[in-house]
C-alpha cells in the first residue's frame, strides 16, 4: 500500500507458479483482474482452470484463506469461490508472494448483464442477492465489502455470485473493509458494525449505481443527495418504495426485504383499470407483457434455486 | 495476551519539517517507548507531482514502526482508517513474532509458518484487533500550507471515529496541533472516547510559520500519561499487556 514502492510487472502468460509448501503447479493462461491488494490471474491445473489471487499482501491473502476455509464448512452453499489452495511463491528477482487458488467463476459483471434487459431482471438479481446474503448472515457473517465489482452474473440461469471476501466480517466485529460508495457510514446512514443492516444498505447503492454508473458524491447533505438521486432515476422507480423504506431501517433482516421484493414482483398491475378503453387496449398489452415477463422471471428464479439442490 | 493496548500517533502534515530535533530519531525514540507513530502527507487535489520532502513521511513511518501513505484530500477518510488498522494489525503482528521466535527460535516470522498454521495465527492477530484497547493521539500541522485543507481533514478525523467505536475494544482519541508559539503543541481535544467534539473546535484553528514537526512528536509522546511511559522499558513493542 505504500505508494513509492513500485508495482512489480505482471506475470506472463505461461508462467508456471509451484507453491513452496504444497508443491503444486498453476500455469497462468489469462488475467482476470486486478484491485487494491493483489492481481487474479485464470491459471491450469491438471488441465483444470482455476482462479488464483496473488499479493505481496501476504497477511490479507491469509485472511481472505481463513474467510473461504470457513465458508466451506457452510454446507450445500456456495458463499463464496470454493477454495482450492494456499501457499507461498518466491517470484524470481521480486521476492515471496503469497496467493490462493479458487474456483474460476466464468461470468459478467452486474452492468453487462443487465444491459438491453427488461428493469424486472434487476429485480430478479436483487432477489437472489438477498437470498444469498440470507444465508451468509445466517452463518455468522456480513459481507461488507457489497460492491458491483465483487460480484459476477454467472452461467445459465444466470446467478449472481460474489467473489473478494476481503471484506467479510463476523457479526457484531467493526467492518473489515469498505467502499465508500457503499458505505453507510459514508452517507451519515449508521454505523460501520458488521450487522445485516450494513449489507442491504450497500445492496440499494448496487442498485442506485445501475442508474448512475458514474456513481456521485455525497455533498454537503448526504441523505438528501440520496434521496434526491434516487427521485431522479426513472430506471428506479419500481425500486423507490423498497429502497427508502431500507433507508429507513424498515427492514432488519435480507429475508424481510427479500419478501418485499418478491411482492412487488409478483404484484399485478393496477393502473390498466383506470385508463380508457381505447388506451386501456394498448395499456393493457403493454403490462400484460411486463407482468409476464416479471412472472416468468420469478419462476425462472425458482427454477435456477431448485437446481441448485 | 487479550485486551492489551495499542498506543499510536497519527501525524497529518504536508510538508518537511524546518525546525528542532530530527522528527525520524524521536519517532525511533517513540517507538522504543510503545508508541507507534503513523504518518499521512496530505496533498492538494489539484496538485500534480509529489513535493519534495515528502520523503520525510515514509522514513518517519519507518522508525517510528507504523505505516505512512500520501493521498489527495479526497481520498484523506479512507486512508486515515486504513492506515491506523493497518498499523494495529501490523503491531500485533510484531508481538505474535516476537513470541513465535520464543518458541521457534530467532529470526522465525508469521511467515516462515507454513500457511494453515499462519491462518490460525493470523485469526488470533485479527481478533486481537477487533479487541484491543486503542489510544489514538492525532497530531496536526497547521501550518499556513494546512489550512484549507482542515475541513477535510476534520471529516476524516469524525470517519475514524466511526470506524474504530465499531470495534468492540475501547479507544481512546486525542488531538493536538502544532506548531505552537510557547507550548510547541496545543491541545484541541482531550483523551476522549470519540472524536464527536472536533466538530466545534476544528473550524477556529489558525496558527502559520515553522513546522518544528520532530519536537512536536516528542512533546505528543508526553501526552500518554507520562508517569506510566517512561518509567521502566520492560516492553520494546508498542502494545502493553493489560493489567501492566
Ligand atoms: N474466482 C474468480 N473467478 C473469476 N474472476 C475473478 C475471481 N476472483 C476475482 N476475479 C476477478 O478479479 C478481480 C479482482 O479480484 P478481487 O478479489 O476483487 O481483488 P481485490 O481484492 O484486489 O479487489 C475481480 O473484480 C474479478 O473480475
Ligand atoms: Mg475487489
Amino acid at each position: 500500500m505504500n505508494h513509492s514502492k513500485n508495482q512489480a510487472p505482471e506475470l506472463a502468460y505461461g508462467t508456471v507458479i509451484t507453491g513452496k509448501w504444497h508443491k503444486q503447479s498453476y500455469r497462468i493462461v489469462g488475467k482476470l483482474g486486478s484491485g487494491a491488494c493483489g492481481t487474479v490471474y485464470l491459471c491450469e491445473h491438471k488441465a483444470v482452470r482455476f482462479a488464483l489471487k496473488l499479493s505481496s499482501d501476504r497477511t490479507r491473502i491469509t485472511s481472505e484463506v481463513n474467510i473461504l476455509k470457513k465458508f466451506r464448512k457452510v454446507q450445500g452453499q456456495h458463499l463464496g469461490p470454493s477454495f482450492v489452495d494456499v501457499d507461498d511463491w518466491e517470484r524470481p528477482g521480486y521476492g515471496p508472494l503469497s496467493y490462493y487458488v479458487m474456483e474460476y467463476l466464468q461470468g459478467k459483471s452486474v452492468a453487462q448483464f443487465l444491459t438491453g434487459k427488461k428493469q424486472e431482471w434487476l429485480g430478479v438479481f436483487i432477489m437472489q442477492l438477498l437470498s444469498e446474503l440470507e444465508n451468509l448472515h445466517q452463518a455468522g457473517y456480513i459481507f461488507g465489502d457489497l460492491k458491483s465489482d465483487n460480484l459476477l452474473v454467472t452461467g445459465s440461469p444466470a446467478h449472481v455470485r460474489w467473489i473478494d471476501v476481503g471484506g467479510v466480517t463476523a457479526k457484531g466485529n467493526a467492518i473489515k473493509e469498505y467502499t465508500e460508495f457503499y458505505d453507510r457510514g459514508y452517507w451519515q446512514m449508521g454505523s460501520r458494525k458488521a450487522e445485516p443492516t450494513y449489507d442491504l444498505f450497500a445492496l440499494t447503492m448496487v442498485m442506485l449505481e445501475t442508474a448512475y454508473p458514474k456513481r456521485f458524491e455525497r455533498g454537503k447533505d448526504p441523505r438528501k443527495t440520496l434521496y434526491q438521486k434516487l427521485e431522479a432515476a426513472p430506471s428506479l422507480k419500481a425500486y423507490k418504495s423498497l429502497m427508502m423504506k431500507c433507508w429507513r431501517g424498515d427492514y432488519q433482516s435480507a429475508s424481510h426485504m427479500k419478501k418485499d421484493v418478491v411482492d412487488q414482483m409478483m404484484a399485478l398491475p393496477k393502473e390498466n383499470t383506470r385508463v380508457g378503453r381505447k388506451r386501456a387496449n394498448e395499456k393493457a398489452f403493454h403490462w400484460y407483457e411486463i407482468g409476464a415477463t416479471s412472472m416468468f422471471a420469478v419462476i425462472f428464479y425458482l427454477i435456477s434455486v431448485l437446481m441448485r439442490f | 495476551m487479550k485486551n492489551g493496548k495499542i498506543k499510536q500517533i497519527l501525524l497529518l502534515t504536508d510538508g518537511c519539517s524546518n525546525h528542532g530535533e530530527d522528527p525520524i530519531a524521536v519517532a525511533a525514540l517513540a517507538y522504543n517507548q510503545g508508541v507507534t507513530v503513523n504518518v499521512i502527507g496530505v496533498l492538494d487535489d489539484t496538485q500534480t507531482e509529489q513535493p519534495k520532502g515528502l520523503d520525510e513521511v515514509e522514513s518517519i513511518a519507518e522508525a517510528g514502526g507504523g505505516v505512512s501513505q500520501i493521498v489527495y484530500q479526497k481520498a484523506l477518510s479512507q486512508t486515515v482508517q486504513m492506515v491506523t488498522r493497518q498499523a494495529m494489525t501490523q503491531t500485533l503482528q510484531g508481538v505474535v513474532n516476537q513470541e513465535l521466535q520464543e518458541i521457534l527460535g530467532k529470526g522465525q516470522t508469521l511467515e516462515d509458518l507454513p500457511p494453515e498454521q499462519r491462518g490460525e495465527v493470523m485469526e488470533v492477530v485479527d481478533d486481537l484487533g477487533e479487541t484491543s484497547q486503542l489510544e489514538v493521539l492525532v497530531l496536526v500541522d497547521t501550518s499556513a500550507s494546512m489550512q484549507h485543507k482542515l475541513p477535510t481533514v476534520k471529516d476524516a478525523l469524525l470517519d475514524l471515529s466511526l470506524s474504530l467505536n465499531a470495534r468492540t475494544g475501547k479507544n481512546s482519541f486525542s488531538v493536538y496541533t502544532f506548531p505552537h508559539k510557547k507550548k510547541t503543541i496545543s491541545q484541541l481535544v482531550a483523551w476522549t472516547p470519540d472524536l464527536d467534539a472536533i466538530d466545534k473546535v476544528f473550524p477556529k484553528i489558525s496558527s502559520g510559520g515553522m513546522t518544528p514537526t520532530g519536537p512536536a512528536l516528542k512533546e505528543s509522546l508526553y501526552q500518554f500519561g507520562k508517569k506510566r511511559l517512561f518509567r521502566g522499558m520492560r516492553n520494546d513493542e508498542p502494545f502493553e499487556e493489560s493489567g501492566s
